[in-house]
């Protein structure tokens, strides 16, 4: 197997083979406000580029299993949603993608997870370099106790990226839709903001390394309806250069937001002792949605259970 | 059912009862036991702060008290006596500088190891060691320190730092105070940074930082003011040590911040010298109290900021 290097990495996403994916993304993200009802007509498959694809991923934490034989692919410049009743998986199997579950000392991952290609968990592979290409969200914005300048300067002062910082900076804001409400108080501290200001600046926070793929961990389950609509136009708007996976429980957000749908449920074994998460249904958002193939998915994204 | 039942008995016959059952005199002598025990710490404080003051202020009836801050000879049991404190609070300042500058270091060093390294096992045997370490007699420091660390010293001493220290010196006395406040520094930065939100720490992996980097760049930055207020009360407990500068640094008031030379600190000056047969209200009994006032008003300073600072180091999360 070949090294996993950040060069090899940024080759594969920067490949000319994917200037059709952007051309398309930018017409699903013409508009930027999309109605509840309006829905990302997902493009066909077979002309998308894998960013990963799980190949009967399981994660277990000390022996028990939390989610079992997952398999899905997720597609470049898309926004890929996971939904599903609390407790059944979401965060462990978004967690697997940066190997964040790393630093769980209990969790173990088994099954394969390629990311453009490469074997994310293989032998050689450097979780501390994986994390520098596939960025993280949180639920609960978490800005470090600094400046806002520094808050954003902080992953290039790390990686040692060149250029100039405060270009880096602004231009990190500005992708984060903050740069007008926040340019003339950089040096205030990051606490002092709003909670929706403060998600968006560890959005900012993630963009300013460039990374090619950002995972969401319910990036607005703290954050008030307004908050959240920014956060959800901006994801529109950073689709175009980046691949997104988020979380959510909010179901219109799903539908607003993402191109393709994941819906995860809690399984019980015969015993009803053991419970882990299993992926009932992946499909386009408009399918999920409007004609699910399997009734635990019309039942969940209709409201009736969960 | 029960509606119908409220409403046939009426509310004559459902008078309740409000009063206490009883006085609880065992709740009021619980409440006075308490207070009491609460009050013996404050009236010993201030005894003690009166108990000082009085002679002081008699001391600097008979000593200008420029003259004993700014003076620079120390000899209050010679003829004819002099007040110059300075060379004896820089004595303590010097052994309590050297005694930081070793235990800083390395007192932060293993609270990084411990909050961020060590396995839980490991921290849950090391943390315990570290405060019993913190509780052994002063005095086997100090002859730690005579029988051990100043031949050491003396063995290893590179020739080009000049002529090594003697049997006494403030460094071998700065050493061993270090040992003895490494397990302060180490435990109160400890807690601090442990109290740092993991979410911190998650932010920063998830932008590709090593363990290292958050260690060093996203913990110790948030844990900051916790560390400081743990430096300072080492500093405090280093200022106020007696026994460890007795036997290591020896009893001689020398006013420098060569630390090979031997010094006299405040409390060795006062330990040495209230003994049993010193005359109540001579000069020198006076003296005692007063240089014992000026210590109460450093460690106070001290201690003050050291809660100015714990108290802002809790705000920072909000
Ligand atoms: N660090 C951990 N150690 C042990 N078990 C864990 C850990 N994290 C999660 N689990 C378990 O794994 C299962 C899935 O949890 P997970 O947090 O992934 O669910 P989720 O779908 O994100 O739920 P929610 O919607 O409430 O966030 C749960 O049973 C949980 O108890
Ligand atoms: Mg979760």
């Amino acid at each position: 197997m070949s090294e996993l290097t950040e060069e090899r990495f940024r080759e594969r996403a920067e490949a000319p083979g994917n200037d059709a994916g952007d051309g398309t993304s930018a017409a699903a993200g013409g508009s930027i406000s999309v109605q509840p009802d309006e829905f990302h007509h997902a493009r066909d498959i077979g002309e998308l580029e894998k960013v990963f694809e799980l190949e009967s991923l399981s994660v277990s934490y000390a022996g028990v299993p939390a989610v079992k034989e997952v398999s899905m692919d997720i597609y470049k410049n898309e926004v890929t949603a996971l939904i599903g009743p609390s407790g059944c998986g979401k965060s462990t199997l978004i967690r697997c993608l940066n190997r964040m579950n790393d630093l769980v000392p209990t969790a173990e991952v088994t099954g394969r997870l390629l990311y453009h290609g490469e074997d994310l968990y293989g032998p050689k592979v450097d979780p501390v370099q994986v994390r520098k290409l596939i960025g993280m969200v949180f639920q609960k914005p978490n800005p470090f106790p600094k400046s806002i300048y520094e808050n954003v300067a902080f992953g290039p002062r790390i990686l040692g990226m060149k250029g100039d910082m405060d270009e880096i900076v602004e231009k990190a804001l500005r992708g984060a839709a903050l740069w007008d409400e926040v340019k003339d108080r950089l040096d205030s501290n990051a606490f002092g903001m709003s909670g929706g200001q403060q998600q968006r600046l560890c959005i900012a926070r993630c963009i300013a390394v460039e990374p090619d793929v950002i995972l969401m961990d319910e990036p607005c389950s703290a954050l008030d309806p307004i908050s959240t609509g920014k956060i959800e136009d901006l994801m529109m708007e950073l689709k175009r250069e980046f691949s997104i996976v988020i979380v959510t429980h909010n179901m219109q957000q799903a539908a607003r937001v993402s191109d393709r749908t994941a819906f995860l449920m809690v399984e019980l074994d015969a015993t009803e002792q053991n419970r882990w998460g299993r992926i009932v249904e992946y499909d386009a958002t408009e399918k999920i949605f409007t004609n699910p193939g399997d009734p635990r998915t019309e039942d969940y994204v209709s409201g009736k259970v969960g | 059912m029960q509606a119908s039942d409220i409403a046939a008995s009426g509310p004559a016959a459902m008078k309740p009862r409000l009063e206490a059952a009883s006085p609880r005199y065992g709740e009021k002598i619980t409440i006075a036991l308490l207070a009491a025990c609460a009050a013996i710490s404050v009236i010993t404080t201030t005894a003690i702060v009166i108990s000082l003051l009085v002679p002081s202020v008699e001391f600097f009836g008979d000593v200008p008290i420029k003259d004993f801050l700014f003076g620079t000879d120390w000899g209050p049991t010679f003829t004819p006596p002099t007040f110059g404190v300075l060379p004896i609070v820089v004595g303590t300042l010097s052994i309590t500088l050297w005694s930081l500058v070793f235990a800083i270091p390395i007192g932060i060093a293993s609270a990084l190891y411990l909050s961020e390294y060590a396995s839980r096992r490991v921290r849950r045997i090391v943390k315990p060691v570290l405060e019993v370490l913190a509780g052994v007699p002063t005095v086997a420091f100090g002859f730690f320190a005579l029988v051990f660390i100043t031949p050491q010293i003396q063995k290893f001493w590179p020739g080009f730092l000049g002529d090594e220290p003697g049997i006494f010196s403030a460094l071998a006395g700065g050493l061993a105070i270090g040992l003895l406040i490494v397990p302060i520094i180490a435990t109160v930065s400890e807690d601090a940074m442990s109290a740092v939100p993991n979410g911190l720490r998650e932010g920063a992996y998830a932008l590709g930082a090593t363990k290292s980097k958050v260690a060093a760049r996203v913990v110790l930055p948030a844990a900051l003011s916790g560390v400081v207020a743990g430096i300072i009360l080492a500093a405090s407990r280093a200022i106020g040590e007696t026994m460890v500068v007795l036997l290591a640094a020896g009893n001689t008031p020398n006013l420098t911040l060569n630390p090979t030379e031997p010094i006299q600190a405040m409390t060795a000056f006062i330990a040495t010298t209230a003994t049993g047969d010193i005359a109540t209200g001579s000069i020198t009994y006076k003296t005692v109290f007063a240089v014992a006032m000026l210590l109460f008003v450093m460690t106070l300073l001290m201690n003050v900021l050291s809660i100015r600072i714990v108290r802002r180091y809790r705000e920072v999360y909000e």
